[in-house]
């Protein structure tokens, strides 16, 4: 079957001038390709500054990579013209690691739902709350949250209005950016929960970038580790946590943080 | 040995407007020893922050202390005067926040920042200040140091700006640091990094530290004792490796439960649900009875009714739960 | 180096540009000085001619802006009708009287601004900063021409201060401490007249800023660190404070010519403000541009000078810009 999302030879090169005045091209991403099945999840691992994010915006179509490309449903999103990208667009969500930040401050929870649906074009007011009451039991939110600001809501709160007001534009592929990183770890596991679930009702795919390797390892069918824009190392996810085979690897292994590191020695740094 | 620190009996609240108050702790108390780590493990709204403001008194306005006492070095920093309490900070007692790029000036160098804390309780002439600057500076950042040194803020990455906050903490030679969620925002090769540098500042320097974080992985293998907060009050109190590794109270067990782990057998285990203590988020606290009873998944009558007391397990292990007595 | 250059290129285009637009927009304007000339029956058409072509008013437009472009060059800036001389010197003296008035109280508002500013924000909700943020509100109300003829009043009723005019009668022969003393007198009801309307905007600027960067992250972590509080409030908040003030600074000094026409007129200060308004109603053409000219200058060196204060007190600016 063909895969959902192929990303094949992306390159994405940044110009800027150094200190000295010469300009420097800062290559985020050299040559990343890798596929996504439907109904999968793909974790993208690797530390700060390895282009994880970039290779989010890109796929996101918030920005255009430089060379490449980037095939969903079968069509190059990146060979395509604007008008025609602007269509392919809902069908790709992104969901940030800061609620606060992605969310409106000034806007309450109904408004906040209501305005992708809006810009879906869908008339009555009455068919748009209805919807948007959907997608908050969907995600495990209250209807009686409707009149909230972003700031009177907790994180997996906001984290959880945040996935519905993605889920709105009914995307088939979701990227979660660093999406748990800043939730406190309990409520990582209820957002974790909540997302399996999704996948299971709605059939999502999933692109999950993240550092937190336990996390991914639970939730990923396959993992891509990236280093420096490039992929280093790919492949189901049991294989290559249990026999990493490039440095890397094993080094975001060691670093991960695991309850039984009381029987591990520290760190060799 | 005499402890460094001995919180009793605190009870901070926070006063909203309209005339209500928030209790965000209560009735904490704990002993932590010269050269000891304390890992204070805690989730949003469970308090860790307000002790650590407490500690030193740097509650906002709103914040009040009602009950309790901090001895430090035998001595109740909650009755120190506004002067004692400014040579005290920063200089026996140091605290290194979370969120390296806010806590740091964003136009003063790196260098600057570390002087103005020694100019501020060292009466040291410049130049030796100066000096004792560089000097902490290199024995963070090693080679880097002088780079650092003349950076400012938005120039550093994650990691170094902790450490610049560290070298602002450790600057003074305190006898005791307090950590709110330093590695919060950095990524994992980083937050070992910086735990090493931690431990390595307790093992040269004998620090004793109190370390605040939400994720009890980060304090398997480094804290001495963990201290479980839930809902301002202490759930439970004792030697790392036992808390983490036989957790007694709910909320511990549930919490150690719900992280991911690659352990063996993760192929069976992966794609299957986290075991995430209740499902729906922000449940308000309980006004009597145990505050973790609305999600325990073994509450009995007498959860509701009243607060149970710390029960002493042995091993200076101390659970405040109905199932061990209290 | 190129920050520089590129601001200051701005600022001579913007110059220029603004010439051009004075020049077109009062030479356009309906009238010339010779119009009162012409309702006189005794002067006849002839010399009205005569005197026309002597001021080139019969010239084309692009010829006169060039000759008069060439006379700013030399210093002389056109020739004023109703003074007969140049139009340089002429403005200079009297910018020279308005530049003194207003940069002292530019400097004495500033520093009544800043010290209140983050006095209040320190007590930011509690009764003393309200008190004072009624103060303002009310200082605000009033119009500049209330307070300044409200001084005038004062003024006279007390009679110890000079009422107008930059200096006594008797200036000329006073020894030099008195000659300070005498027109320090005639300066403070035009210098408090100043103040007083500026102070109101400045507090409350002051005061947002400081009180914004207060509850700043940084700021805490500051004062977990043991940093006094004096250290504190100047050298962390202001600093971090500075970049909308510096802006406002900048302002400031750019209206220093043109933002006290109102209180010289009123309290007879020989400064710019009276010569252009007399200047604009016998459409003395040469002395207004050359008025707007040189506001237009002071306006563009104040946001000149914000930029060079903003680039030093940021570093965030700094980088970015060599980084660029």
């Amino acid at each position: 079957m063909q895969p959902l999302l192929k990303v094949e030879r992306v390159v994405k090169a940044y110009s800027s001038k150094n200190v000295a005045g010469a300009r420097e091209k800062l290559l985020a991403l050299d040559g990343v390709s890798f596929e996504v099945a439907q109904g999968g999840t793909l974790a993208i691992v690797g530390e700060s500054g390895s282009g994880k994010s970039t290779l989010g915006s890109c796929i996101s179509c918030l920005e255009i990579p430089t060379s490449g490309s980037i095939w969903f449903e079968g069509r190059d999103i990146v060979a395509l013209a604007e008008s025609e990208r602007r269509k392919v667009r809902p069908r790709i969500q992104l969901i940030f690691q800061d609620p606060s930040n992605s969310l409106n401050p000034r806007w309450s929870v109904e408004e906040i739902l209501l305005e992708p649906l809006t810009l879906q074009g869908k008339p009555k007011q009455e068919k748009m709350r209805q919807r948007a009451v959907a997608l908050m039991t969907e995600v495990g939110l209250s209807a009686e949250l409707f009149q909230r600001l972003p700031a009177q809501l907790s994180g997996g709160q906001r984290q959880r209005l945040a996935i519905a007001r993605a889920l709105a534009l009914e995307p088939k592929l979701l990227i979660l950016d660093e999406a748990l990183s800043a939730l406190d770890c309990s409520v990582q596991a209820q957002i974790a929960n909540l997302l399996m679930e999704l996948q299971r009702t709605l059939a999502m795919t999933y692109l999950f970038i993240t550092h937190d390797l336990a996390m991914a390892a639970h939730l990923a069918d396959e993992i891509v580790v990236m280093n420096r824009g490039r992929v280093v190392e790919q492949g189901p996810a049991e294989k290559v946590l249990r026999h990493p085979k490039e440095e890397i690897t094993r080094h975001l292994l060691a670093a991960m943080p695991s309850l039984d590191s009381a029987a591990r020695p520290p760190l060799e740094l | 040995m005499v402890p460094i620190l001995e919180v009793q009996d605190l009870h901070v609240s926070y006063s909203l407007p309209g005339g209500a108050s928030y209790t965000a702790l209560a009735g904490v108390r704990f002993q932590l020893m010269p050269g000891e780590i304390l890992g204070v493990l805690g989730e949003s709204g469970s308090g860790k922050s307000t002790l650590a403001a407490s500690l030193l008194k740097l509650l906002p306005s709103n914040g009040n202390i009602s009950k309790g006492s901090v001895l430090f070095e035998g001595k109740d920093l909650l009755c120190a005067s506004d002067g004692e309490l400014e040579a005290i900070r920063g200089k026996r007692i140091s605290l290194v926040y979370q969120e390296p790029s806010v806590a740091l000036h964003p136009a003063l160098r790196a260098s600057e920042q570390v002087f103005h804390v020694l100019a501020a309780h060292e009466s040291a002439g410049k130049s030796t200040l100066r000096q004792k600057t560089r000097q902490v500076l290199a024995s963070l950042f090693l080679e880097e140091a002088d780079r650092i040194s003349s950076s400012y803020p938005h120039q550093l990455s994650g990691g170094q700006r902790q450490r610049v906050l560290i070298a602002q903490a450790i600057a003074c030679g305190p006898s005791l640091l307090i950590a709110d969620e330093p590695t919060a925002s950095l990524d994992p090769t980083t937050q070992m990094e910086i735990l090493g540098v931690f431990r390595t500042l307790r093992d040269e320097l004998g620090l004793a530290m109190i370390f605040i974080t939400h994720n009890p992985a980060l304090l398997a293998g480094f804290a001495d004792r963990v201290l479980v907060l839930y809902g301002g009050r202490v759930a439970e109190l004792g030697p790392a490796r036992t808390v983490l590794s036989s957790p007694k109270h709910p909320y511990t067990q549930a919490l150690l439960q719900s992280m991911p782990q690659i352990l063996e057998g993760t192929a069976n285990k992966r794609k299957t649900k986290l075991r995430a203590i209740g499902d729906s988020s922000a449940i308000p606290l309980p006004f009597e009875g145990c505050v973790f009873e609305p999600r325990c998944p073994e509450r009995m009558e007498d959860c509701r009714k009243r607060e149970p007391a710390l029960v002493n397990l042995g091993e200076s292990h101390t659970v405040s739960c109905f199932k061990y007595g209290g | 180096m190129r920050f520089f250059l590129r601001r200051l290129s701005h600022a001579f285009l913007l110059l220029v540009g603004v010439s051009i637009l004075a020049f077109l927009f009062t030479t356009l304007a309906p009238g010339n000085y010779f119009d009162e000339m012409r309702l006189n029956p005794q002067i006849s058409p002839e010399t009205l001619a005569a005197l026309r072509a002597q001021y080139q008013l019969d010239r084309p437009l692009p010829v006169r802006y060039a000759s008069w472009m060439n006379s700013v060059l030399h210093g002389q800036m056109g020739f004023s009708f109703a003074y007969n001389s140049p139009v340089g010197p002429l403005l200079f003296v009297r910018a020279r009287n308005t530049l003194l008035l207003t940069i002292t109280a530019t400097l004495i508002a500033w520093g009544i601004a800043l010290p209140l500013g983050v006095w209040s924000a320190e007590r930011l909700g509690r009764l003393p900063d309200r008190l004072l943020s009624w103060a303002t509100a009310a200082l605000l109300v009033i119009p500049d021409l209330a307070l300044a003829l409200g001084l005038l009043v004062f003024g006279v009723r007390t009679g110890r201060f000079p009422v107008g005019g930059m200096t006594s009668l008797d200036f000329a022969s006073l020894p030099p401490a008195g000659k300070l003393r005498d027109l320090a007198l005639h300066m403070t009801l035009p210098v408090a007249a100043l103040v007083l309307s500026a102070l109101p905007l400045l507090i409350r600027h002051v005061r947002a800023a400081v009180a914004e960067v207060l509850n700043a992250p940084f700021m805490l972590a500051a004062r977990g660190h043991g940093i006094p509080r004096r250290t504190l409030l100047y050298r962390y908040a202001l600093r971090a404070a500075a970049n909308p003030l510096i802006s406002l600074f900048g302002f400031s000094i750019g209206v220093l010519l043109s933002g006290s026409l109102l209180v010289e007129v009123v309290m007879s200060w020989p400064g710019l403000g009276p010569l252009l308004l007399e200047s604009i109603l016998s459409r003395d053409l040469y002395v207004v541009i050359g008025g707007v000219l040189l506001s237009t200058i002071f306006l563009v060196s104040g946001n000149f000078v914000a930029d060079i204060l903003l680039y030093w007190a940021d570093p965030r600016i700094r980088t970015k810009s060599g980084s660029r």
